[in-house]
């Protein structure tokens, strides 16, 4: 290895990327328009669609309960849902979504309620369908309200008290201190998104500089020099790791920034009508100092074995039809990392990325494993390690770099 | 000098089986001298020529440049020659003065002297009007020219050409020969291949006839002609070469 030589390489790689217009345009401009879009765009739509789903009255249908005429006046008077007069086909009309709901008072309701009897009200809703949910929430409140009522009267009638139908309350109160609360909320995604990024910043400079190199015909050229092999690869995949960092914390930090701006925006709004709070919630710092080390073994890893698949590639358009796939494989594994209720244990501390999801997760909701952290360093060190070691062994095979 | 001594390459190749690119290929050449290897497409001369650059592994024989074995210290090789191909193309975002420069450096030299060089080297081969301009806005003659000032701004003392005038006008390839010329000048050792053969006539001290990977006749043009019994290289090639293929 020859230190002088790696940087004269890597300085040369430097310069050539910066005046590409391609890697200027998919690394740095896209990443900064993409994130704040994505922020500013998902965050107002989000708002808006919920607070008018809140802020919209929804029509309801009842069925029956002639004999209930007290029920029905009540309903008609609430301000919650407004009844519109029943047609046959109300299921149709739930289904076209021109009414919300339909309750469905039984017979004999209020004369039941009178003799102490019991019965069911139905309530027909679209289900998973958001304003449909809002007025079968509001008619059951409604019912739920009358409910009690009733077992007021029915106890007053005996004479007992009011707490015989409820001994004791219930209630859920959070004692995870704020950060980690955070920590959670976001902790999955944060990782999901440093995978990414860094994959994407290593894709493009890793193919252009070998299949890119070698479909220029320059790699021979390149090659005549007397520089041996091993620092030309150490040169070029520094680069290759320069850009994905760079990539990542760009985007990172372009993502932080809108999504601060876009909460302050939006959050205080959208919490009024119900909506979670935008703005990043606070995360431990030492968390983010943890996932930032984490990510180093990493990136190595993606920018050795995005560079390694390249070479093999004697075209950008081969290498591209190469490394395209294996974005899938590095996806996978961070969406299972989001998902709740997967916890790191020591399998899942050696599967590569996986550990990285899921440790991120509980470093930046001040959650600190330290046997896990240094298994999973550990391992993906050894894994990244490896990678290099394969991609210096294929620049030396002739067949691999001077494919016929 | 270069002293090849049965110089191997066998392609390994799952269809075809293995492919003798180059077949026990000896030759020697002196320093002032300039080696023409003549050879139809696909003769094994660009093999030949990459296995003396060492950018590929001779899967037999040897050979030795400038004093180092190819096969045990290439870098070393690397560092006392020029290699030009068709092949061997220019950092089209650099411009030519940062291509030489880069190519210095790889090669140990100082800022300084690359600087001193560069000038010299522009002056040689006409590069001012566009030493700083990018590589991808050259013509043909142009990108010649820097990848000429690439591959002696270490002032190698072998210089392989492998076919260097492919794709150029004649006023540009008159300049090309004129500067290996100028390389046999300076004492340098020149192995120069192409399958033009006005170019070996005028250019070489000695020719080597390959075909098929191997060999087949070696001498300067006068032993050529009286070994052959004729007088046009055209007419010697063929006759070296087995007779017209039909
Ligand atoms: N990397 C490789 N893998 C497999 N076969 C190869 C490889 N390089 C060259 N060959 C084969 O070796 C033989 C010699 O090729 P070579 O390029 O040395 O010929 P050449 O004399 O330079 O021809 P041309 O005039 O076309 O440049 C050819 O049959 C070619 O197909
Ligand atoms: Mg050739």
């Amino acid at each position: 290895m020859n230190f002088s030589h790696i940087r004269t390489v890597y300085l040369k790689e430097l310069k050539d990327l910066l005046r590409d217009k391609r890697t200027i345009r998919s690394m740095i401009i896209i990443p900064m328009l993409v994130m704040p879009a994505l922020a500013f765009g998902v965050g107002s739509i989000a708002k808006n669609v919920y607070s008018k789903a809140r802020a919209e009255i929804p029509s309801v249908m009842i069925l029956g309960g002639e004999d209930s005429p007290a029920v029905l006046a009540e309903l008609r008077r609430s301000k919650k849902f407004r009844v519109v007069p029943t047609v046959a086909d109300w299921k149709h009309s739930i289904s076209e979504k021109k009414i919300r709901a339909a309750v469905q008072v039984p017979e004999g309701f209020a004369a039941g309620l009178a003799a102490g009897t019991t019965g069911t009200v139905v309530i027909h809703y679209y289900e998973g369908e958001l304003k449909s949910g809002f007025a079968a929430a509001e008619l059951e409140a409604f019912f739920r309200g009358l409910r009690e009522r009733t077992v007021q009267a029915r106890l007053a009638e005996h004479n007992l008290p009011a707490t015989l139908m409820r001994p004791f309350e219930t209630k859920r109160e959070n004692a995870a201190p704020p950060d980690r609360v955070g920590g959670n909320a976001l902790g999955g995604i944060i990782p999901y998104f440093i995978i990414i990024l860094c994959f994407t910043g290593a894709m493009y400079p890793a193919m252009d500089l070998t299949a890119g190199e070698k479909e220029r015909g320059t790699m021979e050229t390149l090659l005549c020099s007397p520089v041996a092999r091993v620092n030309i690869v150490l040169g070029k995949f520094c680069m290759v790791l320069t850009s994905a960092l760079a990539s990542m914390t760009l985007s990172l930090l372009t993502m932080t920034a809108s999504f601060a701006i876009g909460g302050a925006l939006w959050g205080g709004g959208g919490k009024e009508a119900g909506v979670s709070r935008l703005n990043l919630p606070p995360i431990d710092p030492a968390g983010i100092l943890g996932v930032l080390a984490m990510v180093l073994p990493v990136a190595v890893l993606f920018s050795a074995v995005i560079f390694t698949v390249s070479l093999f590639a004697k075209s950008f358009k081969e290498a591209q039809s190469y490394v395209g796939p294996m974005m899938v494989v590095v996806i996978m594994p961070a969406v299972v990392g989001m998902l709740p209720g997967i916890d790191l244990n020591v399998r899942l501390a050696l599967v590569p990325i996986l550990n990285l999801s899921l440790v991120c997760r509980e470093m930046l909701s001040g959650v600190w494993h330290w046997q896990y952290i240094a298994i999973i360093f550990g391992s993906t060190c050894l894994y990244a390690g490896l990678a290099l070691a394969w991609a210096v062994k294929m620049f030396n095979r002739e067949d691999v770099i001077f494919r016929a | 000098m270069i002293d090849a001594r049965a110089l191997t390459k066998t392609f390994p190749d799952k269809k075809r089986g293995p492919i003798h690119a180059v077949d026990r290929v000896s030759f020697h050449v002196n320093s002032g001298e300039i080696y023409g290897l003549l050879g139809a497409n696909g003769a094994g001369k660009t093999t030949t020529l990459r296995l003396l650059a060492t950018l590929l592994r001779p899967t037999g024989g040897t050979a030795v440049v400038s004093g180092f074995d190819i096969g045990t210290e290439p870098e070393k090789v690397r560092a006392q020659v020029g290699f030009l191909a068709a092949s061997t193309a220019l950092y089209g975002r650099l411009t030519a003065r940062e291509m030489i420069a880069y190519f210095g450096r790889l090669n140990g030299l100082e800022d300084a002297e690359i600087a001193v060089r560069t000038g010299r080297l522009a002056d040689e081969l006409d590069m001012h009007a566009f030493l700083d301009r990018r590589c991808d806005t050259f013509s043909t003659g142009m990108k010649q020219k820097t990848s000429i000032a690439r591959t002696l701004i270490h002032d190698p003392a072998v210089m392989i050409f492998d076919e260097p005038t492919l794709g150029l006008d004649v006023m540009t390839a008159r300049a090309i020969v004129r500067f290996v010329h100028e390389c046999k000048a300076r004492r340098k050792t020149v192995v120069y291949s192409t399958h033009v053969m006005s170019e070996v006539e005028k250019l070489c001290d000695r020719i080597g006839i390959i075909h098929g990977g191997k060999l087949l006749a070696e001498g300067t043009l006068p032993e050529l002609r009286a070994r052959y019994g004729e007088q046009d290289l055209e007419e010697i090639f063929v006759r070296a070469v087995g007779g017209d293929p039909l």
